[in-house]
């Protein structure tokens, strides 16, 4: 059971080979187990989780069951989930109980899936390496001396150390897709707009993107279907028909046209990396795909942009969190200044600090067009990018990181260092594609390295197809850390 | 020196929707604090704004009532500042791309009508509400208000006197309020002004510094302030000293204004378009469906009346004041047939009466149709100008028409030429001085003799009538 898939548990659950509550104890006990080494959950409350099973029991005895209802997964820690504390791995949100559901969690409500807690995260979705969460770095279950990536890297711990068999997640510039490929799991990213923002924690609203992480895409096929959908609480959720993300999965590959961008494979990725993706390139090809040579020319122009742009809309999403009326407080204070500046002193971090900063410099007067709207044009250009290259493939294909997951504390010193890291991420959140990590491999110390899937505009249901038939002929999915 | 004073007001409005701007919550005024505001009000992590386009709608109405350019793309905007009535740490606001601009409306001071120039009419999102008492040396935080939808109307500098600035914003006022897109409740803050007043010697071309007057919720305060603010600007100047651009506050307590934050203190607000909502696209069906829902607008009203019933453009002003009360003049012109003089009861006696008491048209007991009745018997000489008053006064305390009051009180005037006759023969022959002085050429003992026809007739006898019947007898 440790290694089922979620499609496996909807089957032994409908089967009744195995109640929800079973499942329930039974993960509720590994992650007791495992937690305390992997720190991959923020909160868990076996009381709350345990109801939640029963009830989904209950709905299955009378008849009511989806094919998800009792299915446990688990929360990234900044989706609001009513009665849990919805931290976003600040301390700024430490004594914060969320009174209402996001869209997601009102879904998975819906569906009857079981909450089995809430995974860490850097603090504000803000990082790649997990390392910037109040409540302590999160370890790679595959080498508790790496960084499991971010900032999902709790929900991506969790599922690569079977804790739970799948988790939400969300990608601003890559933090579903890095952590899924340092973790060796499979993560999806939406395109901008698929699924409902309503509820989940602003970092950069025109980035921020809910997605899932599964061992495999079929799993996270079934995910979307439950995530997915309009919401009129969220203006910039896509009013379209509701679709089954399953639908291609079986499809053949032949006839498929692989794009490789070529500046994805130019200075700077390991080749340790380049030999993972090009292996996967050949695996690929095997099933009857055919490789053409694309160009996105403004890649690199991609971090400086975001570096604007994220902070940008960061600073002024996280103004909110003044101490006036949740969150930390600061316990003294002289008058309403002192009050804000200790508060927001205490409660951030340092790499949400700096971002804020940037992002007030950025929207400045006198900097604002020099940086912001220039931005913003790059913006465009990249996007325009992905429009030029999928008029000749359906699918572009290359690494998600340029190298497998590094030493934790390695690059503390050096964020800029870190922000090169996110190269062939970034894009696909500044033009809103949707894109997806696929196991592809392992480095020569042992730890995971994905394959990074960029699919057309809602070309979810085309992309998830691809990585099951990757699935199909591969076993890197499959491979679970021995813990 | 001669100085010459520039004035240019950007006005807040209410909308009068039933939800906020950006969540459901109600917009009603007066609920216990905190209990009209939502979880989007509050800012809750993880809430996001939802347009309510019925804001939209209003601020269409108005673009077309100035004549001015609907943006039919318009973005939103966050306007960030920290203050604890702010929730989120920034107002959505509009900067760049507002959805009005352009425009005008036009003014009567005086006789002279001036037109004002309209800069842009912005959408945006009102603040909560600071509570600085009862709380012991704590300050609370109402967020009923927050949220509240506001179109924020700015004018060019146009405005060369503190009876202009005052005219530009009652007639603004009677346009939003004629529109029906703001309830106009000064009281309750629907309608906020601020004033940017700067003065320079009569000739120069260039502005001088200007300050502004913040939060004005009267046309009365609106006016002392800036009559204060102009003395004390003129007065600087002319001691040699300068004026730095600021804002100030006005007190209503002692008549005075005082610095509130000098331009250094000024923040960046570090505008940039909300990710959080889409660009505002207005089709050319939604213009076309509020432009055929414009009601005759003040302007063109104050026209129609001065043509088609004959009254002065003064006249016609006063009765498009409100639409409630350019309503109640044209069903009492059309029921009587008599506009001129009903222009003149709803101006004069009513007008007055209304002050005495501080309402509205609103308030005024008198239907249109009973002051029609009244008029009718004014027009067809069966009232004279005295026993109108009367029959006035009885209309304001009771609700009979005049015609019965007429009856009931015997105040018919008597227009019977023979009983007309009859009197004025009984005033010839009680009267032979007076008499005697007419013909020698005193015209005056005419009046003495009519008066006595007059009384004789306890003031029912038509006095023209009189006069004319008069002269003949006393002529033949």
């Amino acid at each position: 059971m440790i290694n089922a898939t979620l499609k496996a548990l909807s089957q032994q659950l409908a089967a009744g080979a195995v109640s929800s509550e079973e499942l329930a104890r039974h993960y509720l006990d590994r992650i007791d187990a495992l937690n305390p080494v992997l720190n991959a959950f923020i909160t868990v409350d076996r009381d709350k989780t345990l109801l939640d099973a029963r009830a989904a029991d209950a709905r299955r005895a009378a008849g009511n069951a989806g094919p998800l209802t009792g299915v446990p997964l688990a929360h990234k820690d900044l989706f609001c989930q009513q009665g849990w504390k919805t931290s976003c791995g600040s301390r700024m949100l430490d004594n914060f109980v969320s009174p209402y559901d996001a869209h997601v969690v009102e879904q998975c409500k819906a569906a009857g899936m079981v909450t089995l807690g809430r995974t860490n995260m850097d603090e504000f979705a803000m990082g790649s390496s997990n390392e910037n969460s109040w409540y302590g770095p999160v370890k790679n279950p595959w080498d508790i001396q790496a960084i499991p990536g971010g900032s999902s890297g709790g929900s991506a711990a969790a599922v690569a150390a079977r804790l739970t068999p799948v988790a939400t997640a969300t990608d601003t510039g890559g933090s579903i897709r890095q952590p899924a490929s340092h973790c060796g799991v499979t993560g999806l990213k939406p395109t901008y707009g698929v699924v409902s923002r309503y509820g989940m924690v602003a970092f950069a609203s025109s980035l921020d993107q809910g997605g899932m992480m599964a061992q495999t895409a079929e799993d996270c096929a079934l995910m979307l279907n439950v995530m997915a959908g309009f919401d009129k609480r969220d203006s910039t959720s896509v009013e379209r028909a509701a679709e089954d993300y399953a639908r291609d999965l079986t499809r053949p590959l032949a006839g498929l046209k692989v794009g490789l961008p070529r500046e994805y494979f130019a200075e700077g990725l390991s080749p340790e990396v380049a030999r993972v993706v090009e292996t996967a390139v050949a695996a690929l090809k095997k099933q009857g795909a055919a490789v053409v040579d694309v160009s996105l020319p403004n890649t690199a122009l991609s971090i400086p942009s975001y570096y604007v742009i994220a902070p940008a809309e960061a600073s002024s999403n996280l103004s909110r969190y003044d101490g006036v009326r949740y969150g930390h407080r600061a316990a003294g204070y002289t008058d309403l200044i002192d009050m804000y500046e200790k508060t927001r002193a205490e409660g951030f971090g340092a790499e949400v600090k700096r971002r804020i900063m940037v992002g007030t410099y950025v929207l400045s007067h006198g900097y604002y067009d020099a940086y912001y709207i220039k931005a913003q044009k790059i913006r465009r250009l990249i996007a325009n990018d992905f429009v030029e290259a999928f008029k000749s493939c359906d699918v572009i294909l290359g690494p998600v990181a340029p190298t497998a997951a590094f030493d934790l504390g390695s690059m503390n010193n050096d964020p800029v260092e870190m922000y090169l890291s996110d190269i062939y991420t970034l894009s696909v959140n500044l033009a809103g594609l949707p894109g997806m990590s696929v196991p592809a491999g392992f480095a020569a110390n042992g730890r995971p390295i994905g394959l990074q899937l960029i699919g057309n505009y809602f070309g979810e249901a085309r992309l998830l197809n691809v990585a099951h038939q990757f699935q199909l002929a591969t076993d890197w999915h499959t491979r679970a850390p021995a813990l | 020196m001669k100085w010459e004073v520039v004035i240019g007001l950007e006005v807040h409005v209410q909308l009068s929707t039933v939800s906020k701007i950006f969540s459901g919550a109600s917009t009603a005024f007066g609920a216990e604090p905190n209990t009209q505001a939502c979880n989007v009000d509050l800012a809750y992590p993880g809430v996001l704004p939802v347009l309510n386009e019925a804001a939209v709608d209003k601020a269409i109405h108005l673009g077309l009532a100035l004549g001015a350019k609907i943006n039919q793309k318009n973005v939103f905007a966050r306007k960030n500042y920290f203050y604890p009535d702010l929730p989120k740490g920034y107002q959505i606001s509009q900067m760049d791309l507002p959805v009005v601009e352009g425009g005008q409306i036009a003014i009567l001071v005086g006789d002279e009508e001036k037109i004002i120039r309209v800069t842009r009419a912005h959408m945006e999102e009102d603040a909560g509400k600071s509570l600085h008492e009862d709380f012991h040396g704590l300050s609370g935080i109402d967020l009923n208000r927050a949220g509240t939808p506001l179109l924020e109307i700015v004018s060019e500098p146009d405005m060369r006197s503190v009876d202009e600035a005052v005219a530009y914003a009652k007639a603004l006022y009677t346009l939003v309020t004629w529109l029906g897109i703001c309830d106009g409740n000064m009281q309750e803050g629907s309608f906020r002004m601020d004033v940017n007043v700067s003065v320079r010697p009569q000739g120069q071309e260039a502005f001088g510094t200007r300050r502004e007057i913040k939060n004005l919720n009267s046309f009365r305060f609106l006016e002392q302030a800036a009559k204060y603010e102009i003395q004390w600007q003129i007065d600087t100047l002319e001691e040699g000293g300068k004026i730095q651009q600021a804002t100030v506050l006005f007190d209503p307590d002692t008549g005075e204004t005082r610095m509130m934050r000098s331009k250094e203190d000024a923040h960046d607000y570090r505008y940039f378009p909300d990710p959080d909502l889409l660009p505002v696209r207005i089709s050319d069906a939604w213009i076309a469906r509020a432009q055929s829902e414009m009601p005759e607008l003040p302007g063109q009203m104050k026209a129609r009346f001065a043509a088609e019933y004959g009254l002065s453009a003064y006249d016609a002003a006063l009765l498009t004041a409100s639409l409630a009360q350019a309503r109640y003049f044209e069903a009492a012109a059309k029921a009587s047939g008599q506009g001129k003089l009903v222009a003149n009861w709803i101006n004069g006696d009513i007008a007055a009466r209304l002050n005495r008491d501080g309402g509205d048209i609103l308030a005024c007991p008198i239907s249109p149709e009973r002051l029609a009745g009244l008029v009718a018997r004014i027009a067809d000489n069966t009232l004279s100008s005295k026993l109108a008053k009367q029959v006035f006064e009885a209309l304001w305390e009771s609700d009979l028409s005049a015609d019965a009051i007429i009856e009931r009180d015997g105040l018919k005037q008597v227009s019977d030429v023979g009983a007309i006759e009859k009197m004025v023969e009984e005033a010839i022959a009680a009267n032979p001085k007076a008499v005697e002085e007419f013909r020698s050429g005193k015209e005056k003992a005419l009046n003495a003799l009519a008066g006595q026809v007059m009384k004789a007739s306890k003031g029912k006898a038509n006095p023209a009538q009189v006069l004319e019947i008069l002269k003949n007898k006393l002529a033949g």
